[in-house]
């Protein structure tokens, strides 16, 4: 060589001084999209702000927390998984989920449901198809997934919704027709969301206070879930009301193939 | 070696549970490779994630005594190798490969300037830009030859295994590789200083002319 200063053994070394740390985000990355790990983002909801935690599966759950050490480390303990604060929501959630909270129940929001009861999946699935500005009884969701008798069970896998708004456990109601609770805050908040999918609760409770479960057009002989949107086109001259379905029945009326009502326990 | 075969036991009893314990392993391996594969910071942090998400998806589909017999060190390089190709045959598509400029400080922490020893930080950054400029410059064979077995630090049989040659191939190519970057790095001090450059320059132009 014409010169000494670089032999190989340098030449190695300073091969080996070209080692490199990886930036933290590639780590914890591959945590996220392997479901290991989660990010959070803000979103503003007819509630105000909430966060939105996601990772490679899909949304992974949905609160409200006063600052974002409250939410992490409630999602910690909940969840068990390490969470970190991303910028924005990924665009393809934050679409969705604007689209879901208005109302189009055709778009398709991966959910990654991962340690819960296949019960509590089947709940949750089945609220997802109570259209924006409806409500249904916890019995007819128990109805509906083949458990008649779960309704308590109905009421607790509600409660423990992990992604609120976005799976519209906030639809669904006592059967007497009380607002019953909210896990995003209450029954106040309940009925603000509510109202701000266009349903009037006041006008819901009172009819509920009066009776009513069950109301039905004289001239089709249809009998709905008050809230239906082919009972709420019924003109008030021709609409009756009913305590029971079994009551409907007997006068003649068949069950809406929409909102499929069901007889609902005393 | 050793913990890198517990840490296969670990992943096989349970792969959700051992793999943070691989990712703490190896993020920084996988990130160095495509670093000095690519030479862009961006890049090489989605080649490392990348790999380290198809080494778990493709561990979901193993026995646990497949995954038990997994050689981590070799798999790993090979799944960033091959994200680091397909990358860069993208960029190929797009412009042709671009010369030193935007490749040079590649990799390096601006930030970290030299609070102790000015000179000799600088000096040391100064070399090590050159020398993953040079790596750069090495035809992709001989490159990724080198990074995985003098930057890395696999043996010739996990270079090889990684790679999917031959032993003796790679031996070559590392022998290779080592010459021309002796060559570049050379003539690189020489026309960084201050002036006796052109006979140097001169003088190593038939070594510069086998390389082509």
């Amino acid at each position: 060589m014409t010169t000494a200063t670089f032999t190989d053994t340098v030449l190695e070394r300073d091969l080996r001084e070209l080692r490199a740390n990886a930036p933290a985000s590639v780590g914890f990355g591959a945590l996220v999209a392997t479901g290991l790990a989660d990010r959070y983002a803000p979103l503003e909801t007819p509630l105000g702000r909430a966060f939105v935690a996601w990772n490679g599966r899909g949304v992974s759950w949905v609160g409200q927390a006063p600052d974002e050490a409250t939410f992490e480390s409630r999602f910690r303990t909940e969840v068990g998984r390490d969470i970190a604060r991303a910028d924005v929501l990924p665009q393809r959630f934050a679409r969705a989920i604007a689209r879901r909270l208005a109302g189009d129940r055709r778009v398709r929001i991966p959910l990654d449901l991962r340690g819960h009861t296949p019960f509590e999946v089947a709940v949750w699935m089945k609220a997802l198809e109570i259209p924006r500005g409806e409500v249904r009884p916890y019995g007819w969701i128990a109805a509906e997934i083949g458990r008649p008798k779960a309704v308590r069970a109905v009421g607790t896998a509600l409660a423990n919704n992990p992604v609120p708004l976005v799976v519209p456990c906030h639809r669904v109601v006592r059967s007497d027709g009380l607002i019953g609770q909210y896990s995003m805050g209450g029954p106040d908040a309940k009925r603000r969301v509510l109202g701000s999918e266009g349903l009037d609760t006041g006008w819901l409770e009172a009819e509920a206070a009066r009776g009513i479960r069950f109301t039905g057009s004289d001239t089709t002989r249809i009998v709905c879930n008050p809230t239906c949107r082919d009972a709420r086109r019924v003109m008030p001259r021709h609409r009756v009301t009913f305590p029971s379905l079994a009551a409907a029945a007997s006068a003649g009326y068949r069950p809406c193939k929409h909102c499929r009502p069901v007889s609902l326990a005393a | 070696m050793d913990t890198d075969e517990a840490l296969a036991g670990r992943l096989a009893n349970d792969l959700e549970a051992g793999f943070p314990g691989l990712v703490e392993a190896h993020q920084d391996r996988l990130y160095t490779i495509a670093l000095r594969l690519l030479g862009d910071r961006r890049d090489a942090e989605e080649v490392a994630q990348d790999a380290l998400v198809r080494a778990f998806r493709a561990m979901r589909g193993y026995d646990g005594d497949r995954i038990r017999s997994l050689r981590l060190r070799p798999w790993l390089a090979s799944i960033a190798i091959n994200l680091s190709r397909n990358r860069r045959r993208r960029h190929d598509d797009r412009q042709p490969p671009s010369q030193l400029e935007p490749m040079l400080d590649a990799g390096f922490d601006i930030t970290s300037d030299g609070r102790t020893g000015p000179d000799r930080e600088a000096d040391r950054r100064e070399t090590q830009r050159e020398l993953a400029a040079a790596l750069l410059r090495l035809r992709p064979g001989v490159r990724a030859a080198i990074v995985l077995r003098h930057v890395d630090g696999l043996s010739v049989a996990e270079t090889a295994e990684a790679l999917g040659r031959p032993e003796g191939t790679i031996k070559a190519q590392v022998h290779r590789g080592l010459r021309e970057l002796r060559v570049a790095v050379e003539a690189g001090e020489m026309t960084s200083a201050p002036r006796p450059a052109q006979t140097h320059v001169r003088r190593l132009l038939p070594a510069l002319e086998a390389i082509r």
